[in-house]
């Protein structure tokens, strides 16, 4: 029975992360329409700069502050030279250009930084906490935590004049010009948050997994989160990544040992799969999509 | 001048519908179709076997894939498993004592079947989420075929092929299985011309540009679009058994992962959506470019002009694969098949400026 809860609060935890990396997914997609396949490798890139600027002697706070400046600045650019030139073209070209991007941020990060991981030691601490018979991840758990606070500052966020904005972008472009809501200005901002959020995610995952490639495979379960809870809503995001965590830490712990390991990537693709068939909106998704 | 149209008069309906009207048009495929056969005599074995032979089969499974995405505008991110499917079925024929040219068959029939039934799932939805469904699947099939011992042969495991022979001419010379695979890739050419010609094709193309338009003038979608899985995945599965037959000889699990699913899909970008010839180039150019430009980074860096680390150099082709398929979205998301276009369009007219077509 404790093996069960232990499985059902660090899968919970897990999943609060997941969030943390479907957040940025959700926010551009919310705003702009595009599914930004490299949002997993955006994280990687953010642990690899807040790495790299902590390599060059700044203390980890300043790094992690500096770190999300720069993908601000990161996200601004990236939707102001490529994604806006793919206006209007359809989504196949989209979903390319950004696994395009993917595929060249995986090569530049290790490419230039060494393929080797890399460490980011937030003062977290490796030993687990122990209730009674279960057994915590410390890093889990401060993840968890801080996933948590980031989830309730973007719910305030969007509360906010410029989030107003940003949720009338969403809704119809076409109006919120009529308006005089700047949808460029909007979109590129969703883009800069989504590097913030990276910061946040590329920074807590690389302190637990260290910093390499695969960072950017976080984008999978990231989708699955992002699907299940609706493409365009942030507490979906929070319910989501709650699910996907700990079914996909409950299955696996049982499973694993029978079928013989890798059962994760088989919950979350079933996640997707039964999801897109039973209820393509997701669980708080607005309802939508197109159908014939 | 070189494409003259003045003066080609066609005095029959056969001569109008003709595959290439204009004579130019047709010597140049004389001219490509001679070298492609000659390419045994003209090539080594190494650029005949590492380059000139997998570019076929990919060429190959490039066509497959237009048809879907290109013709009936289907997304498909997991046609890598698709083609592992045909290559394991094949494979698994061929140990089991079953002919080569019917394991060929039974490798498509079993793409096709699986193909059709992902096709089918994903059939509710399109745009993002059919990309998101047939990602999913790709990451089922891997799953299923790395974790069930009788289809992959144990974890880790690599299943060779055994000896066969296409027609009775034993498959163990390079040049046979290059003729193998040329034969395959011209075949496809044709079919994928043709069907464009057809009722099924234009029935896709309908279907592409507005389903419920399509609907309404009476096109089945959702019999359409499992008629372009089915036989999307039919051919597929066949170039995946190719592949494993004629190129690797061997197949292992990581040899159909995801990325190469995003291979895929950049070749079919790459060479311009539904186009044929794009087909051919797209996957040359994904193939080759990377490689080219390595071994261009890497002699420079060997005689001096450019320090280069190792840990940089491998991922030199990472890095330009991803730039090729952003710059060619963003510069010409026609692709490859649209340049090639211009350029001909440019020679119809010349030496004038401006052609009306």
């Amino acid at each position: 029975m404790s093996y069960f809860i232990e499985l059902i609060i660090n899968g919970a935890l897990t999943g609060l992360m997941y969030s943390l990396v479907a957040i940025g997914f959700v926010l551009i997609y919310k705003s702009a329409g595009v599914p930004n396949l490299a949002q997993g490798a955006v994280v990687m890139t953010a642990a690899y700069v807040v790495w790299l600027l902590a390599a060059l002697g700044l203390h980890i706070v300043v790094a992690i502050i500096l770190g999300t400046v720069l993908m601000f600045g990161f996200g601004l650019l990236t939707e102001r030279l490529l994604l806006r030139r793919m206006v209007g073209q359809p989504i196949i070209m989209i979903v390319m250009l950004t696994l395009g991007l993917e595929i060249l941020l995986r090569g530049i990060g290790p490419g230039l930084l060494g393929a080797a991981p890399k460490s980011i030691d937030l003062g977290i601490g490796l030993s687990p906490i122990i209730i009674g018979d279960i057994f915590i991840n410390r890093a889990y758990l401060v993840g968890g935590v801080v996933a948590l606070a980031l989830i309730g500052a973007a719910l305030l966020f969007f509360q906010t004049r410029l989030g107003i904005k940003l949720r009338a972008v969403s809704d119809d472009h076409v109006s919120s010009w009529a308006v005089g809501i700047s949808v460029e200005r909007a979109v590129g901002i969703s883009w800069g948050i989504a590097g913030m959020s990276a910061v946040a995610a590329g920074v807590l995952w690389g302190s637990v997994q260290g910093v390499d490639w695969t960072l950017s495979t976080l984008l999978f379960p990231a989708v699955a989160v992002a699907i299940l809870g609706g493409i365009d809503s942030i507490w979906g995001v929070l319910i989501g990544g709650l699910l996907v965590g700990i079914l996909g830490s409950v299955i696996p712990g049982y499973l694993d040992a029978i079928v013989g390991g890798g059962t994760r990537d088989v919950v979350t693709s079933l996640i997707i799969l039964l999801t897109i068939m039973i209820r393509p909106y997701g669980i708080l998704g607005r309802e939508d999509i197109e159908r014939i | 001048m070189f494409y003259r149209i003045a003066g080609v008069y066609h005095t029959r309906y056969d001569k109008a519908r003709a595959l290439w009207p204009v004579p130019a048009d047709r010597w140049q495929i004389t001219v490509v179709v001679i070298f492609a056969l000659a390419a045994p005599f003209l090539l080594s074995d190494l650029y005949l076997g590492s380059y000139a032979l997998p570019w076929l089969i990919w060429s190959a499974a490039t066509l497959s894939l237009t048809l879907l995405m290109g013709l009936a505008g289907q997304l498909h991110f997991g046609f890598a498993a698709v083609m592992a499917i045909g290559a394991y079925t094949s494979i698994h024929l061929a140990r089991f004592g079953v002919p080569f040219e019917f394991a060929l068959l039974g490798a498509g029939i079993a793409s096709a079947a699986i193909g059709a039934l992902f096709g089918a799932a994903a059939l509710r939805v399109k745009g993002l989420y059919l990309v998101m469904a047939t990602l999913a699947m790709q990451y089922l099939v891997d799953w299923v075929i790395n974790n069930v011992p009788a289809i992959s042969g144990g974890a880790q495991a690599t299943l060779r092929t055994p000896p066969s022979s296409f027609l009775l001419i034993s498959l163990e010379s390079l040049e046979v299985r290059y003729y193998l695979a040329l034969a395959w890739a011209v075949l496809l050419a044709i079919f994928f011309m043709n069907v464009k010609r057809t009722s099924f094709g234009r029935a896709l193309v309908a279907i592409r540009d507005k389903d419920f338009a399509a609907a309404v003038i009476g096109i089945d979608p959702f019999r359409y679009k499992l008629l372009a899985f089915f036989t999307s995945s039919f051919v597929g599965g066949v170039t995946g058994a190719l592949l494993a037959f004629c190129y690797y000889r061997a197949v292992t699990p990581e040899q159909f992962g995801f990325n190469v699913s995003i291979q895929l899909v950049a070749m079919v970008l790459v060479g311009g959506l539904g186009s044929i010839i794009g087909g051919f180039l797209g996957a040359g150019f994904v193939l080759l470019i990377p490689i080219i430009l390595t071994n261009l980074v890497s002699g420079l860096a060997a005689s001096g002009f450019l320090t280069v680390s190792s840990n940089l150099l491998a991922h030199l082709p990472l890095m330009i694969y991803g730039a090729l398929i952003i710059g060619f979205l963003v510069f010409e998301p026609l692709g490859l098949a649209k340049i090639y276009d211009n350029i001909r369009k440019y020679f119809l007219v010349w030496p004038f400026r401006h052609s009306r077509s």
